[in-house]
């Protein structure tokens, strides 16, 4: 199958930081590409390299089937790009905003003037379309920054990010217009700090650490590798610790770790989470906390790498350090 | 999403690289952008129109009588210099602006787009001369009815306003380096007004020069706001400043003076400023 997005053994350095170490992805056409990492793990200097922003001091990528350096103009023509800040003119409208996109990409003003119409109205912003930016909610500017990056109807989209500081509903409504893109024939790049967020939105997740790629495969294929999921248990009273701790060993047929008053184990088989709670009920053991979740990006951190995501600041080196 | 989100077919050929009219276009909306903004925005718009004013009046009537005798006098003399002061002032806007640009994300926008690359900044450099001109006009109606009149003729005075907007042009480079160094919008204004008043006031805008102790009119004389008033004053007033401290016999000089000026300050701060505007995206 062919790909939209490829990128072979990419370098950046800033300085005495490598951002990027020697990345290799692609990206099939149509698909979604879920880049997961956490803070400062190059997800932004990667997108930002392919998006022709900066320019890699080594190895080769192209968008589209054109060279990200040497046909840069190409590569632009193609991508619309969401980055991690809702990069919108807080000084003009919405409509302006999107009319500035429009005229710059040479629509002519009715065109133009159209097509942020059609935005607007598609992004649910227009009874806010002739509102200073400024006064919009984080999640309208989201909406609004994410339509601005689509006026030039493009093939490929780089969302980096996208819901970063965003309420779950926020998050979730801006889900479900990615969704609606992928539909549409879009090809997405999407850089997450969220397992949860990849696993909603793509076909393939890229993990990558310290600039590396270390892990690569479906969703599934990744939560295999990661195993199990977690059952956490928090007795009332302090004191049926011991016991909630042997029923939970018991079923779980595991060693189950004490945090504080809160017991944990990994769990494979569904049936466990309805034992445990008929065996504490028939012992008169109340709860004040009773969770089974998923495999969380540091679960996946710890058995891909060995460590968990360190959750360092100032990620992607100097770029977002003087940008933000 | 319906037809807004469906995608275009594959453009067969894409364009290699940005035609000359094409950026000139794409310079002309960032432009509009630019002007769009402080409709927005009114603070700005008083920022260059109400407070320039405010100097003409106090300058005029509160000190006007005793510096040159009778506010009406003074205000002859006065104003060229104050256009030029305020010229000045009003530059710092193309810092501030790409300040924000870039603190915001804006600027990766746009350089994200198929556009010219030096489209950004040709757009806000254009938009700067939009709003000159227009401060310029301003003060000099607002002048009018004060009783200030030209003492040339209609080519000196668009002579006189070309060459502010020259020298506008090269001085926005100063502008462009403080808005690519400073941190958030906040520092380029706080740099700009500390870095310009010295340098606006220490020249012989508001007083004759040789009322100044000698020390002082070195400076004064050397300072490039000093000589673009005498050339702004010679090319509005002419003769009649004749026989009065601010007289300039000819406005080639100071003109001519100005223009060198102007080329050197572009030469040094256009290149400083697109290598740490480089450095820093």
């Amino acid at each position: 199958m062919d790909h939209a997005i490829w990128a072979d053994g990419l370098v950046k350095r800033f300085g005495e930081t490598t951002a990027l170490d020697g990345v290799n992805l692609g990206v099939r056409t149509g698909t979604v590409l879920g880049l997961l990492g956490p803070n400062g793990a190059g997800k932004t200097t990667a997108v930002r390299v392919l998006a022709t922003l900066l320019r890699p001091d080594a190895g080769t990528a192209s968008v589209g089937g054109y060279d990200i350096e040497r046909q840069a103009h190409q590569v632009r023509q193609l991508v619309g790009l969401t980055g991690q800040y809702a990069a919108v003119d807080e000084m003009l409208t919405g409509a302006e905003n999107l009319l500035l996109i429009g005229r710059l990409l040479g629509m002519p003003r009715p065109a133009a003037k159209q097509r942020a119409r059609e935005l607007l109205s598609d992004f649910d912003l227009t009874d806010a379309a002739d509102r200073a930016a400024k006064t919009y909610s984080g999640g309208m500017r989201r909406r609004l920054d994410l339509a601005a990056s689509l006026v030039g109807r493009p093939q490929m989209l780089f969302l980096d990010e996208p819901t970063t500081g965003l309420d779950p509903r926020a998050r979730s409504e801006l889900w479900s217009l990615i969704r609606r893109l992928v539909s549409g024939g879009v090809t997405v790049l999407l850089t997450t700090q969220y397992l949860e967020e990849a696993d909603a939105l793509a076909d393939e997740i890229v993990v990558i650490d310290h600039g590396r790629v270390i892990a690569t495969g479906t969703p599934d294929e990744l939560k295999a590798k990661t195993g199990s999921q977690t059952l956490a248990v928090r007795p009332e009273d302090e004191s049926h610790l011991p016991l909630v701790t042997a029923v939970v060993g018991e079923l779980t047929k595991s060693t189950p770790e004490l945090q504080g008053s809160r017991v944990t184990a990994p769990v494979t088989d569904p049936a466990v989470l309805p034992a445990v709670v008929r065996r504490l009920d028939d012992a008169g053991v109340l709860v004040t906390e009773l969770t089974l979740r998923g495999a969380s990006l540091n679960e996946v951190f710890l058995s891909l790498t060995g460590h968990p995501a360190e959750d360092g600041d100032g990620d992607e080196g100097p770029t977002e350090g003087s940008l933000t | 999403m319906t037809a807004a989100a469906t995608t275009a077919p594959p453009p067969a050929e894409l364009s290699p690289r940005v035609g000359l009219a094409e950026g000139l276009r794409q310079t002309m909306t960032l432009a509009w952008r630019t002007i769009v903004q402080v409709r927005h925005n009114p603070w700005e718009l008083g920022d260059f129109s109400i407070q320039p004013i405010m100097f003409v009046l106090l300058f005029t009537y509160v000190f006007g009588g005793a510096i040159a005798g009778s506010t009406g006098e003074y205000l002859t003399f006065a104003l060229p210099g104050i256009i030029v002061m305020n010229m000045l002032f009003i530059t710092m806007y193309v810092g501030t602006g790409l300040n924000i640009d870039l603190t915001k994300g804006v600027f990766d926008r746009l350089r994200s787009l198929p556009v010219a690359r030096w489209a950004p900044m040709a757009g806000r450099i254009l938009a700067d001369q939009v709003k000159q001109a227009w401060s310029i006009f301003l003060l000099l109606a607002v002048g009018m009815i004060l009783g200030f009149r030209i003492g040339t003729d209609v080519a000196s005075l668009l002579a006189a306003v070309g060459l502010m907007l020259v020298f506008a042009l090269a001085f926005s480079w100063v502008s462009v380096l403080v808005g690519v160094l400073a941190k958030d919008p906040e520092k380029v204004q706080l740099f700009g007004f500390t870095a310009l008043f010295p340098v606006t006031f220490v020249s012989n805008v508001f007083a004759p020069t040789d009322t100044m102790p000698g020390w002082l009119q070195k400076f004064v004389e050397v300072n490039p706001v000093t000589i673009l008033a005498d050339a702004s004053r010679a090319l509005m007033l002419g003769d009649e400043t004749t026989g009065t401290q601010w007289h300039v016999a000819s406005a080639t000089t100071p003109a001519l003076q100005s223009l060198l000026w102007a080329a050197v300050i572009a030469a040094v701060f256009a290149p400083l400023s697109v290598w740490a505007l480089r450095r820093r995206v």
